[in-house]
């Protein structure tokens, strides 16, 4: 079960990531993209899942990731990102709650470029009963 | 000229177990209920599901080709509701549709429409592009 007392809590990224040319364009190639200058609109849940994976499944925050199923997943995009851009990223547990004995957690990651908001992604995830 | 309730064309990917093992090297996600067929069973999948993120992204590139390009793209939302089912050997369907739902202020929205096999796999599927 999460930690109740974890709700509202912002986690921020260690190190700031540099998105790659080699992964935009194996993303970009499993999906048909041919526009490899810019990452397409749902790569960023690859930094993103890996940062709040490591966070929610801590032994203090205590999610059952083998459970896990995903329920929703929303993108707002200030600004493309692109090969080269270097990024920071918050995590932060929004809401939480059990349902049927489903828990349900929604995490708002935000991804920066120097400071500057360019990438804000819900993620509902679920851990089944 | 887009007009709102206006359709756009429909598009089909084809999803393989090939593509799943693509994606999860692509996004990371190495989840074996997408790749191993003896462990999704166990969890109480009926099979190997497709990642709900590869779904997604499929749709993306089709929100993206309608756009103009993935820079266009300033929302984009869907709820998972129905796992895509990717049996060996076989290639399934993601159907694709849109239609428009508003035109204002320079930004078209999009209300999406994903199928797999018949049956729908995104609920509330929405996004947001430049004009």
């Amino acid at each position: 079960m999460l930690n109740p007392d974890s709700v509202g809590s912002t986690f921020a990224g260690t190190d700031s990531i540099t998105v790659s040319q080699s992964e935009v364009d194996a993303f970009c190639a499993v999906i048909g993209e041919s526009d490899t200058t810019i990452a397409p609109p749902t790569f960023t849940i690859r930094i993103t899942l890996t940062q709040f994976e490591e966070i929610l499944t801590r032994p203090e925050i205590g999610l059952d990731w083998s459970r896990l199923v995903h329920g929703d997943q929303k993108f707002e995009i200030f600004s493309p990102v692109k090969p080269g851009d270097e990024l920071t990223c918050n995590a932060t547990i929004e809401s939480y709650r059990v349902a049927a004995g489903n828990e349900i957690v929604t995490v708002r990651s935000d991804l920066y470029r120097e400071k500057k908001l360019v990438v804000s992604a819900w993620s509902t995830l679920v851990v089944r009963a | 000229m887009i007009e709102v309730g206006a359709d756009l064309p429909e598009k089909i990917f084809y999803l393989d177990r090939e593509l799943l093992k693509r994606y999860a090297d692509a996004s990371g996600d190495q989840n074996p209920i997408h790749q191993n067929e003896e462990f999704a069973v166990s969890v109480g999948l009926p099979n190997v599901i497709a990642h709900g993120m590869l779904t997604m992204a499929l749709v993306g590139k089709y929100v993206s080709d309608f756009a103009g390009g993935s820079a266009k793209v300033v929302e984009f939302g869907a709820r998972f509701t129905k796992p895509v089912i990717v049996p060996a050997g076989q290639k399934v369907d993601l159907t694709v549709t849109a239609t428009v739902a508003e035109i204002s202020e320079g930004k078209i929205s999009l209300t999406l429409s994903a199928t797999s096999a018949g049956v729908k796999v995104l609920g509330m599927a929405k996004a947001v592009v430049l004009q």
